[in-house]
């Protein structure tokens, strides 16, 4: 099931949900159609259309708002935290092209912060898609609850098949005792990749997907602890994000670790087609996998795919 | 009308202590808000919930002690809670949030309930109801651009449900707006954008009446009424003072513009003005 296929059955279900984009239509395309007037384009205004989908929610429905993710976490980001967050209104942010996603399109559309800005607002919570198959299943559940909420939307085919969601809690892949890798959306597809190397050259390794940033999965955190290594593995600004979240925990606890966090430092990426950002950014799981092992390897990189959008 | 407008200004005026708040702006805005509520509105204390009420939303937010002491005069809110103002024992502070009954969304950050209003006026629409959504906004608020985008999407879904209203007090906080930001020629600025708009003296209730009486203006258009008015409306002290914006008078102080409001000689005043924003 696709995106635009589980919100179109979700909306036709239920008469409460309102389809919402600031003219960016890639994952509603045939939306329109089908809603009617419960389809809403407010053109290119993220602010208006965040106040108005806080109008709405007012009123007993249950906006769904797409727009990139730069826009929508960024230009709208007071209307986010004041008509939303402050209200505490069941608006649920779409978040096109996050992190690496925006490939091209240079550092304007670059949201590599969204997670640090939208974990900050009180009732928002965070969600962080491994791919599609991810995607689908962590949806439902987002949608359904009461409280406003951003997804990373991460629309990937990776033929990696879930578990089903659990709200709140993360899904543990694997376990190891010399190094465990925590991440979210789009790079899980290379910590999979690094996972098989690290395995292969004999370490033992635990892969976590976090799916849920906020709340995020405290227990899951706190076993990956007691792996020799933990590794934070995420396309965000170091500060703010996954690595951010662990150092919380781990104080909260009174603990620590041995933490290695892959993220972008105190700038943003060079703008390229996904393949090539990843490569040039050191994120593919063999560059990963060497990183954490301290040596060059014969193993090979699989392809990766290209991304299918480009707005 | 006259004698709940004169109450809520008194409720503003002893608001204007320990602690102060915007009186100028509420001052402008009293007739208006008087208006509405008496008038225009379908609210009153017994259908706060109900989905067919009508919605008023107070995007300039900081003229709130003319929404509450017209919320006393209705009986939707008690007297004695006016006496919180600043208290931690209550949530009557400078700018309006829903703890109030009455108050449909909190204020404060100008520019945002123009946003808010078109997506409950839209619901509306969606739902084929009647109500009618009434957004009272500052004209130095419409500085922001957010009013302008609002307007352009209000125009787009052609929200006729909806009554944008200015307060034109010629003031933004310190300044008059033609000095720092012109708005002028504003209503051709609003049918530029599609708007149909009405101008009138915004303390006069029966062009109030004769304005609101038409609504909605034209069909499928979204409605704007500009409402010329004077900040500090009613004491002459504080009159379009660009320095009487925001106000913590004396007990004495207080005791005076009340006897000023009636009639009676201008205020001497001695508290500390304030130009910051």
């Amino acid at each position: 099931m696709s995106y635009e296929e589980l919100l179109t059955e979700t909306a036709l279900a239920n008469e409460q949900f309102i389809v919402m984009t600031a003219e960016n239509r890639a994952l509603v395309r045939n939306l329109p159609a089908i809603l009617g007037k419960r389809f809403i384009d407010t053109g290119i205004t993220e602010q208006t259309m965040i106040g108005a989908a806080a109008g709405l929610a007012l009123r007993g429905r249950i906006p769904v708002v797409h727009a990139l993710t730069a826009f929508l976490t960024m230009r709208a980001f007071e209307f986010v935290r004041t008509d939303v967050g402050i209200a505490n209104l069941p608006v649920k942010l779409s978040g096109f092209i996050p992190g690496l996603l925006s490939d091209g399109n240079g550092p304007t559309h670059q949201a590599i912060e969204d997670v640090s800005l939208m974990r900050g607002i009180p009732n928002m919570t965070v969600f962080a898609p491994a791919d599609e198959d991810d995607l689908v299943k962590m949806l439902p559940t987002i949608w359904r609850s009461k409280e406003p909420a951003y997804t990373r939307i991460n629309a990937r085919k990776t033929g990696y098949v879930h578990e089903d969601y659990i709200p709140g809690k993360a899904e543990i892949i694997s376990t190891g005792k010399d190094v465990t890798i925590l991440t979210y959306g789009l790079l899980f597809e290379q910590a999979l990749v690094a996972v098989d190397i690290l395995k292969e050259e004999g370490l033992s390794v635990g892969l976590i997907n976090m799916r849920s940033l906020k709340p995020a999965d405290e227990q899951a955190i706190l076993d990956a602890a007691k792996s020799n290594l933990m590794v934070t593995l995420e396309d965000h600004f170091l500060i703010g994000g996954l690595y951010t979240i662990v150092a919380e925990t781990l104080l909260k606890y009174r603990q620590t670790a041995d933490v290695l966090p892959f993220a972008l430092k105190e700038r943003w990426f060079r703008p390229a087609l996904l393949p090539d950002v990843l490569q040039h950014e050191g994120f593919t799981g063999k560059q990963i996998a060497e990183r954490i092992l301290g040596y060059q390897t014969s193993h090979i990189q699989p392809d990766i795919l290209k991304s299918q959008f480009a707005e | 009308m006259q004698k709940i407008a004169l109450n809520v200004r008194e409720h503003i005026i002893r608001m204007a202590t320990d602690g102060g708040c915007f009186i100028g702006a509420s001052l402008s805005a009293v007739d208006l808000i008087v208006y509405l509520y008496t008038d225009f509105l379908n609210v009153n204390a017994d259908n706060l919930d109900d989905p067919d009420r009508d919605y008023l939303f107070l995007s300039k937010g900081h003229d709130v002690p003319a929404l509450y002491g017209t919320f006393v005069e209705l009986g939707l809110l008690e007297k004695e809670r006016l006496n919180n103002h600043l208290s931690l024992a209550d949530h009557i502070y400078w700018h309006p949030n829903t703890h109030i009954p009455g108050v449909e969304f909190h204020s404060g950050s100008l520019g945002h309930l123009p946003s808010v209003a078109i997506g409950v006026a839209m619901d509306i629409k969606i739902r084929g109801g009647n109500n009618k959504v009434v957004c009272i906004l500052g004209d130095g608020e419409l500085n922001e651009g957010t009013c302008w985008e609002a307007m352009l999407v209000a125009n787009a879904y052609k929200l006729d449900n909806l009554v944008f209203v200015v307060d034109r007090n010629q003031f933004q906080a310190n300044v008059r707006t033609e000095e720092l930001i012109p708005l002028e020629p504003l209503q051709d600025k609003f049918e530029a954008f599609g708007a149909a708009v009405k101008r009138i003296d915004g303390h006069d209730f029966e062009a109030l009446k004769d304005a609101f009486d038409a609504y909605p203006f034209q069909k499928d258009k979204v409605n704007v009424v500009i409402a010329d008015t004077i900040r500090g409306k009613g004491l002459p002290s504080i009159q379009e003072r660009a320095d009487r914006w925001f106000c913590n008078f004396s007990a004495e102080e207080i005791d005076q513009l009340l006897l000023e409001l009636h009639g009676h000689a201008i205020t001497e005043l001695t508290s500390e003005t304030l130009i910051v924003r």
